[in-house]
């Protein structure tokens, strides 16, 4: 590929991707009102993503089971266990990372 | 500094972890395939979406295709879509900043600027600028430091990008705990267990967001019917 080539695809997926994030903004900007649906799904929708977010971290762990998967889960359900018990997010994530690296190293 | 950058630097941390350790691979990953540095770089300066960049690095190599890259692009990052639409209305007096915020929407800016109780003492506005800002550069700073230096980084710790996925748990956690998103929450957790077992790995999670705002629309005319039933 020469280096235009290059530069175009680039360019090609630099645009396209903003343009994923751009277009709800312009179809509904400000000027008219937004539809009711549209922003019931503003409220209700953003809990639902990062439930499927959370499967999409565990994506490849689960669609091939293995002892990784064990270790992620057991991770993340300590991660779960600490945020529950003392409502740190950092403290919760750093730990919870802190045993996904342990199970790695021990076993 | 003000107090909008050192909250957000700080709600900002597992990311950065998470960031470098990431766009570190993603570096090393184009230089061996032969890039210039100033490629996972730019890359990550323009594009700034994670998985999309490993696509177009391997599209790279092989003969030019724009409207392949067009379709992937468009495929890989459609859900970008369903943040737009849950942002509408938080982005919306936020000014100058607003195409910035836009721009910089990835799936961890997104998630901190909608689950965080912004406290009364700090400028929302500044906060989510400053939110994406941090974001943004972690990750170029990243593909920078990969690039450049290849394989000679051998410091690497294995498993610490688990903070990502400790992350996005925690942030749902801080959602399911309020009590008016539980349910809707849990459901998100189930449809995407269902679409990553029937449609599998590739293309479930547009699928997901769109099965998730089909369900939501019948939620929404139940509502409706209820209210003018009463």
């Amino acid at each position: 590929m020469s280096l235009t080539n290059e530069i175009m695809t680039i360019s090609i997926a630099a645009i396209a991707t903003f343009a994923t994030r751009f277009l709800p903004f312009i179809v509904f900007s400000g000027k008219k009102e937004t539809p009711p649906f549209i922003v019931y799904l503003g409220e209700r929708l953003p809990p639902a993503i990062l439930g499927i977010l959370v499967v999409y971290c565990y994506k490849s762990q689960l669609l091939q089971p293995s002892q990784e998967t064990l270790f992620a889960l057991v991770a993340g359900t300590m991660t779960i266990a600490i945020q529950f018990w003392r409502n740190n997010m950092l403290l919760s994530i750093f730990v919870g990372t802190l045993i996904y690296v342990f199970f790695g190293y021990i076993f | 500094m003000s107090q909008e950058f050192s909250f957000a630097f700080k709600k900002t941390l597992p990311i950065m972890t998470g960031f470098l350790f990431l766009g570190l691979t993603y570096g090393i990953y184009m230089n061996q395939l032969g890039f210039n540095f100033l490629f996972p770089t730019l890359m990550a300066l323009t594009i700034f979406g994670g998985s999309i960049e490993f696509v177009i690095a391997n599209a790279l190599l092989k003969p030019f295709n724009p409207w392949l890259i067009l379709f992937l692009t468009l495929v890989i990052n459609s859900r970008h879509l369903f943040y737009g639409l849950s942002m509408l209305e938080k982005y919306k007096a936020t000014g100058w900043r607003k195409l910035y915020l836009i721009f910089g929407m990835c799936d961890e800016s997104f998630s901190i600027n909608f689950a965080t109780n912004v406290p009364k003492t700090v400028d929302r506005q500044g906060f989510y600028f400053y939110v994406t800002l941090l974001n943004h550069f972690y990750w170029v700073l990243g593909a920078f430091l990969g690039g450049i230096s290849g394989s000679f980084i051998t410091f690497r710790i294995k498993g610490i990008d688990f903070v990502l996925v400790a992350l996005f748990l925690v942030l749902f956690i801080s959602q399911y705990q309020v009590k008016a998103n539980r349910l809707v929450a849990l459901l998100g957790v189930m449809v995407g267990l269902f679409a990553l077992f029937v449609f599998g790995a590739q293309f479930f999670l547009p699928l997901a967001l769109l099965l998730m705002v089909i369900i939501l629309w019948f939620a929404y005319r139940r509502e409706k019917q209820h209210e003018l039933n009463e």
